[in-house]
């Protein structure tokens, strides 16, 4: 395979061997330590745009199959792993991740130190990285990859154009697709709602006229603040139906509320991130995956209640409002990849909604 | 949460002697264990009978009791100390099956003493086979269909319904004793029967056979809070089938998707969860390779190897965190000690492949069953990481020690297509390099995965290292190829051999292209988190991450994988000479490959580096670290060997010279050595030739003793009494070279005494003199050895001091040697000299007070022993006798026969002591599982020139009450000296018969010494073998016999007729 070299920010150099597609590609270069996982992780359209390592050296071991997908096409701009599997064994494997990869045009670059590489984002914090054949000049590639805009609009790209139906008999939810990751329809499949999948700007009098017993707002890639649609339709709704929001949603949900949203170092990215509840003192493992986070002393001044934190940094990883029944958390309960810990929470948001019903009908009868 | 202060004083439980299925791993969890308690607060009161250990070191626990582990000496102990609360949770199996005997007795409630980590009924839920599966049942946890069986006929009944193959698991047992794989009723029988006789509560589990399906296991810890952890998951390379003690495993899973991990997940936190446990707990369980189903198979309800391991291969300490959970602190108010800022509380992230090898001792027991299966065989392990399999895996190959770094054995290119495809089929010790040679034969991997079931993804791994190995040797001297290989994991010596160089050659061809290892770190988070771990790992890659301070430093070499002759022993000394480095002042790295021990706890040294004892791994580190020199004393055979390559390569060998350490194991030299410090020796030579072994044999006299040199543990080494003897020993040992002569010496019948000395070329000091029951003949290893001596006069004692520091000054040995004698009529004989730390260090060095390989270390780094206050001589004698007694694994060895000889065969020790010789036997035979009942029946069948001393052992018998059974030749001779007995049949002769009264358990004790040659099936060896497999005491040699007998003789009383005197009339 062709000698393929990645470029970061700040010149540092990665010499590898290219695999999947042998585009030239540009990205955020972030990395993921699950050591299961990778087909879920490059279909997670919070990906969109970014270069993914994958911090566990051996990648591909069991193939893609057709069930793990979290999107139909994958939104990562590249994947960068030490050693890529060309024989996959698993009963389900339908083929290698090089020729996933091939089929959708993505680069991979595998042979490289990714401990190194990712001891470099560790410290330096997330870089911009350029992944080209090894002849072309670093000088030329930096240059490139300086004439690469900084995207803005990842969402606005993933997200469905159209709403759609996935009937049920039970609770009507909306889910509002920021990049929804289809381990969140799932979840409210399971559990038999008859969810109304929307785009990312759908008004706030278009989602109430559906009449929804609750509203999902999903994972999504990039900065919150450039999806002010959302956090205006988030702020008309919140007083009046139940929200459950993910990841960029608990962000928006944040953002809704008057708290302030902040990038991080290197973000969390993996499936082994404690989080502590802070009502019951329990702690638990999350899948994660965000670059940006709520800021905690931003909540002060909000009716925004801390309910989670991470245990490592204290970051805020769960919110909820002290008046309306609404709450997010920023790790991802529906996993895939990863922990299932906290999968009560799709249990939770639906007793949620009951008790709020309930509790209108008092009001009504009272 | 905060710890529990309503305790004080905790007793933690040990394993007690290391036997097949219980190792050094209990002391690594023990340790870690004892430390965590007492970095609490806590007073710990340690009970445990394996003086071979860092656990039993006075420095780890406030008390430690060598005493034996059974309810009797633990209720005393309790007694004794009051302990507020019992920890039986890092002693293995003996330790949870001591805690449920306890509880029944009361003893526990009486003196109001909590049990820690796991309750009772966790524990019985666990181990209970119809507990466990109603628990499962409750919590919807798939088990293989099964029945639980009491007697023979209920198993064969059940077999009718569901149909064979099927597995029986004895319950309560070590490494699943006595169990196995049955494909017929014949088989069915057998083992059951079998497996009902070693349980304790004599039942069985006939289960669904689920062969050939993925093992995997989850190591979970869980905290009194509901919180609950997976530290690492575990897949084995060979399917279900295998025991996982007996499988080469690699962390973490490799062929298992997330939905997958995460089932199986799910399920291990539920068992944890269900039972309670606050603790580590180990699941295993088995996947489908083909859907999503899977099975429970197992639960153990404490730390185990597999956590051992596990810690090892991610950093996580389990048995640390287990203790402090046990005593009431959470997991996220822990600190994770790897990082230092994060908390225990998360699940470690690998970023490279942990492959663990076991090894077996079928080195030294070649007549014995080498199949594996449901019953653990292997003695010990090695592990090594690496960034990719290939590396992982030929690391670990290399780890082993067993004359070879390739995936290859000379003797396979002798196998048919035939052999290797029914030893593909029916897996044996040696299969992986079985796997290498099919596919070097071109045996399809579609082929061999059909007979092994071993997943396609390490076939084809595999596979690609073999194709490798022709890519290698049709480009000599390319750099990218070199470099390919390197990162492959191929050894130095493989790629040398390929390219038809010296190693020497291909290392400075190696140099030159400036390839080189770069060490990476073991930190639990993928370096998601700077951590300051010194525990380190190499592979071929950009970034060094170990970074070599500017301190003054010494390494240290381990001694790799517990096996037989090289036990823990060695990792005692290993531990101690680097907390003395540490202590001088000098910065202390280690580098060992054994997940097991102590040593390999990164907490220990300053730097840890995880790697092979080659060579080459060595080399690599020295060039990194420049330390001032090797120390090589305290890692067994295995890092004396590599002293000679080492010095090669121009690195200082610290303490004792080279030409020392040559001068005492090269034969010329050492005669030469003797002859001038005018000491007595057994007569003999080294033959380098075939030819000439039966010429010097006859020239000395038979019986002979016949060794090769350089050997571990007396490995091949035989006393022949005769030509035919001799010439069958020379055809089965083989090769003799120059480099590896055959050693030939009169065998002289006599006290066999060992001495451990410290020696700083001048001073010498002896710390003392241990004698052996059993004569010279039987291993040193596998006597009895009594300190202070009972037979020894003071001058044989001031004799064997004399010769100690004659030897000791003219090697001018720095650092330790280990000098054996012979005594035969006041004579001292020297029969061997180890220049290095011997098995005895750690039990000596407990039961006189001195910390040996401490001061021994301050000797090999040029401290003088006058500065320290010392001045030649032995030290005074203590008061109390101790005994060390071995402890065989024999029930866990199919084929391997019992008797004792020059090749030792014991897995690990127990510890006696007391105020009288007759009461520390006692108390060491107790410790080692031997009991000692004081009336009964006796069979004795001993060779013919066992026969005239038997007499005086059979009489004994006779006084103290004991019936005596014999055959023919022995009955009359018994006969004819007066001695009642009853004549029983031979081998296959009808009821009674020799093995029919042991097998009905008419007879407590067993005395055989039939050797008749090494034929595997004579009777001699069918006694032998039944009273192991009926746990009845075999004594196989005439003197243990006699100690054992002073032992019944002081602790009973037996009926004497009044002496009638003549009256003196007057």
């Amino acid at each position: 395979m062709l000698k393929r070299k990645l470029v970061l920010e700040d010149g540092t150099i990665f010499i590898g061997k290219g695999f999947g597609s042998d585009k030239e590609i540009s990205g955020e270069v972030v990395f993921n330590t699950g050591m299961t996982g990778y087909q879920e992780i490059i279909s997670d359209p919070s990906y969109c745009g970014q270069i993914v390592t994958l911090t566990y050296p051996l990648i591909g071991n069991y193939g893609i199959n057709r069930d793990d997908f979290e999107t139909v096409a994958p939104f990562i701009n590249g994947l960068i792993v030490k050693e890529y599997s060309e024989y996959p064994s698993n009963f389900r494997s339908d083929e290698s991740i090089d020729s996933f990869l091939k089929a959708h045009d993505i680069p991979g670059l595998s042979g490289i130190d990714t401990r190194k590489l990712t001891k470099v984002i560790r410290k330096a914090g997330t870089m911009r990285g350029y992944i080209a054949d090894t002849e072309i000049p670093e000088e030329v590639l930096l240059k490139r990859l300086a004439n690469t805009p900084v995207p803005h609009n990842q969402v606005k790209q993933i997200s469905t154009t159209k709403p759609y139906i996935v009937p049920g008999r039970g609770h009507r939810i909306v889910l509002v697709d920021f990049g929804m990751k289809h381990g969140i329809l799932r979840e409210l499949t399971k559990r038999n709602c008859h969810v109304t999948v929307v785009p990312y700007n759908y008004p706030a009098d278009s989602i109430l006229r559906l009449k929804p017993d609750g509203i999902m707002l999903t994972n999504g890639p990039g900065d919150p603040v450039n999806v002010p649609e959302a956090i205006e339709m988030i702020q008309k709704v919140v007083p009046t139906i139940p929200i459950f929001g993910i990841c960029l949603g608990h962000q928006l949900l944040a953002l809704a509320c008057g708290a302030q949203t902040e990038k991080m170092k290197f973000g969390h990215r993996g499936g082994n991130h404690p989080v502590k509840d802070l009502e019951n003192g329990k702690t638990f493992l999350t899948s994660q995956n965000h670059g940006f986070a709520v800021n905690r002393a931003s909540l002060e001044n909000t009716d925004l209640v801390l309910t989670q934190i991470a245990l490592n940094d204290n970051s805020v990883e769960g919110i909820k409002h002290r008046i309306y029944p609404a709450f997010s958390v920023q790790y991802h309960p529906e996993s895939s990849p990863g922990p299932e810990d906290s999968n009560y929470l799709f249990d939770e948001f639906l007793s949620l909604i009951d008790n709020h019903v309930a509790k209108g009908e008092e009001e009504v009868y009272a | 949460m905060p710890k529990n202060t309503d305790i004080q004083k905790i007793l933690v439980i040990g394993s007690g002697p290391i036997i097949i299925g219980q190792a050094a791993e209990f002391d690594y969890s023990g340790t870690q264990a004892c430390q965590a308690l007492r970095e609490e607060g806590y007073t710990v009161i340690l009970a445990n009978s394996n003086p071979a250990t860092i656990m039993t070191d006075q420095t780890v626990a406030d008390k430690v009791y060598m005493e034996p582990l059974t309810v009797e000496f633990l209720t005393k102990i309790i007694r004794k100390e009051q302990p507020d609360a019992l920890l039986p949770t890092l002693g293995g199996q003996t330790g949870l099956n001591l805690a449920v005997s306890l509880d029944k007795t009361g003893i526990l409630d009486q003196y109001n003493v909590k049990l820690l980590g796991t309750s009772l009924e966790a524990i019985e839920k666990a181990e209970d086979r119809e507990k466990f599966r109603e628990l499962m049942g409750v919590l919807g946890e798939p088990v293989p269909e099964s029945r639980i069986v009491n007697t023979v006929e209920d198993a064969v009944d059940f077999v009718k319904k569901i149909g064979f193959p099927l597995i029986v698991r004895p319950a309560y047992t070590l490494g699943g004793t006595g169990g196995g794989m049955c494909y017929d009723e014949g088989d069915l029988r057998e083992i059951t029967r079998n497996g009902l006789a070693l349980s304790p509560v004599n039942q069985c589990l006939i289960e669904r056979n689920i062969a050939g399906f993925k093992e995997i296991e989850y190591e979970v810890m869980r905290d009194k809070n509901d919180q609950a952890i997976v530290v690492c998951n575990m897949e084995n390379f060979d399917p279900v089938g295998i025991h996982t003690g007996d499988s080469i495993v690699v962390a973490p899973s490799q062929t298992l998707s997330d939905r997958e991990y995460q089932l199986l997940r799910n399920a291990s936190l539920k068992i944890i969860r269900a039972l309670e446990i606050e603790g580590g707990c180990n699941v295993q369980l088995a996947l489908d390779p083909n859907s999503f189903n899977y099975y429970v198979i197992e639960v153990n309800p404490r730390v185990s190897r597999s956590s051992a391991l596990a810690s090892k291969a991610t950093g996580y300490p389990i048995a640390k965190m287990a203790a402090k959970i046990a005593v009431g602190l959470t997991l996220d108010e822990i600190i994770n000690p790897i990082t230092g800022t994060t908390f225990a509380l998360f699940e470690p992230a690998l970023d490279y492949v942990v492959t663990k090898i076991p090894r077996f001792p079928f080195d030294k027991f070649v007549t014995g069953d080498r199949k594996l299966g449901t019953q653990m065989k292997a003695t010990g392990e090695i592990m090594s990481i690496g960034r990719n399999f290939e590396e992982s895996l030929l690391k670990g190959i290399r780890s082993m020690d067993i004359g070879t770094e390739e995936l290859d054995l000379p003797g396979l290119t002798f196998a048919t297509d035939e052999d290797l495809k029914y030893r593909l089929k029916k897996a044996d010790d040696e299969r992986i390099f079985v796997i290498a040679e099919a596919f070097r034969r071109g045996i399809t991997l579609e082929e061999i995965f059909s007979l092994t079931k071993i997943d396609p993804f390490f076939l084809k791994k595999m596979e690609d290292l073999v194709l490798f190995e022709d890519v290698i040797c049709s480009n000599p001297y390319s750099k990218e190829v070199l470099q390919e290989a390197k990162e492959k994991g191929f050894s130095d010596n493989h790629i040398a051999r390929l390219w038809e160089l010296s190693v020497d050659e291909l290392y400075q061809f190696r140099m030159k292209e400036n390839i080189n290892t770069v060490y990476k770190m073991v930190d639990t988070c993928a370096a998601e988190f700077d951590s300051q771990t010194p525990y380190f790992y190499s592979t071929y890659e950009e970034e060094n991450e170990s970074i070599p301070s500017g301190n003054r430093k010494v390494l240290v070499l381990g001694s790799g994988p517990i096996r037989i002759g090289q036990g823990v022993e060695f990792d005692y000394a290993t531990v101690h000479s680097v907390l003395a480095i540490k202590e001088m002042g000098y910065e202390a790295i280690i580098m060992n490959n054994n997940p097991e021990t102590v040593s390999t706890d990164f907490s220990i040294s300053d730097k840890l580096y995880f790697e092979p004892l080659t060579l080459e791994d060595v080399m690599n580190v020295i060039n990194l670290e420049k330390p001032e020199g090797v120390i090589v004393q305290f890692g067994g055979q295995t890092a004396i060997n590599l002293a000679e390559g080492l010095s090669r390569r121009g690195v200082t060998i610290l303490g004792t010279d080279l030409e020392a350490i040559d001068a005492a194991e090269d034969r010329d030299k050492f005669e030469v050595l003797l002859d001038k410090l005018q000491l007595l020796r057994p007569q003999g030579k080294a033959v380098k030739h075939m030819d000439h072994a039966i010429e010097v044999a006859e020239s000395i006299g038979y019986p002979v003793l016949v060794r090769p040199s350089y050997v571990i543990g007396g490995s091949r080494m035989e006393i022949v009494y005769n030509r035919d003897e001799l010439q069958a020993y020379l055809t089965k040992t083989g090769h003799i070279t120059d480099r590896h002569p055959i050693l030939i010496d009169k065998y002289i019948t006599g006290i066999e005494v060992e001495v451990d000395a410290i020696s700083d070329g001048e001073t010498i000091i002896v710390p003392g003199i241990m004698e052996h029951i059993e004569r010279s003949g039987v291993h040193s290893g596998d006597s009895i050895a009594v300190y202070p001596p009972q037979r020894l006069s003071e001058t044989v004692k001031e004799k064997c001091f004399e010769a100690t520091v004659r030897i000791a000054r003219a090697l001018q040995v720095k650092g330790l040697v280990n000098i054996q004698f012979i005594i035969c009529d006041e004579d001292v004989y020297v029969l061997e000299v180890n220049p290095r730390a011997s098995r005895t260090i750690p039990f000596l060095s407990k039961i006189t007070g001195v910390t040996m390989a401490n001061l021994a270390t301050r000797c090999i780094l040029g401290e003088n022993l006058k500065d320290l206050g010392f001045s030649s001589g032995i030290l005074p004698e203590s008061n109390l006798v101790s005994v060390k007694i071995p402890v065989f694994s024999f029930e866990k060895l199919r084929s391997v026969d019992t008797i004792l000889g020059p090749e030792m065969k014991s897995t690990g020790e127990a510890i006696g002591y007391d105020k009288t010789m007759e009461k520390a036997l006692y108390k060491g035979l107790l410790a080692a599982g031997i009991s000692v009942p004081s009336e009964g029946a006796v069979l004795i069948t001993v060779s013919d020139k066992d026969k005239l001393e038997m007499l005086e052992v059979a009489t004994r018998f006779h006084q103290l009450g004991f019936q005596l059974y014999a055959t023919a030749g022995t009955s009359s001779f018994l006969r004819g000296a007066n001695i009642p007995v009853t004549e029983v049949g031979k081998v296959g002769a009808k009821d009674p018969n020799v093995l029919s009264i042991i097998e009905q358990g008419k007879v407590q004790f067993v005395v055989n010494t039939i050797t008749s040659g090494k034929q595997p099936r004579s009777d001699g060896f069918m006694i032998r073998r039944v009273s192991v497999e009926r746990g009845i005491p075999c004594l196989t040699n005439l003197d243990t016999a006699n100690a054992i007998l002073n032992v019944i003789d002081s602790t009973t009383f037996s009926a004497n007729p009044i002496q009638t005197k003549e009256a003196v009339l007057l």
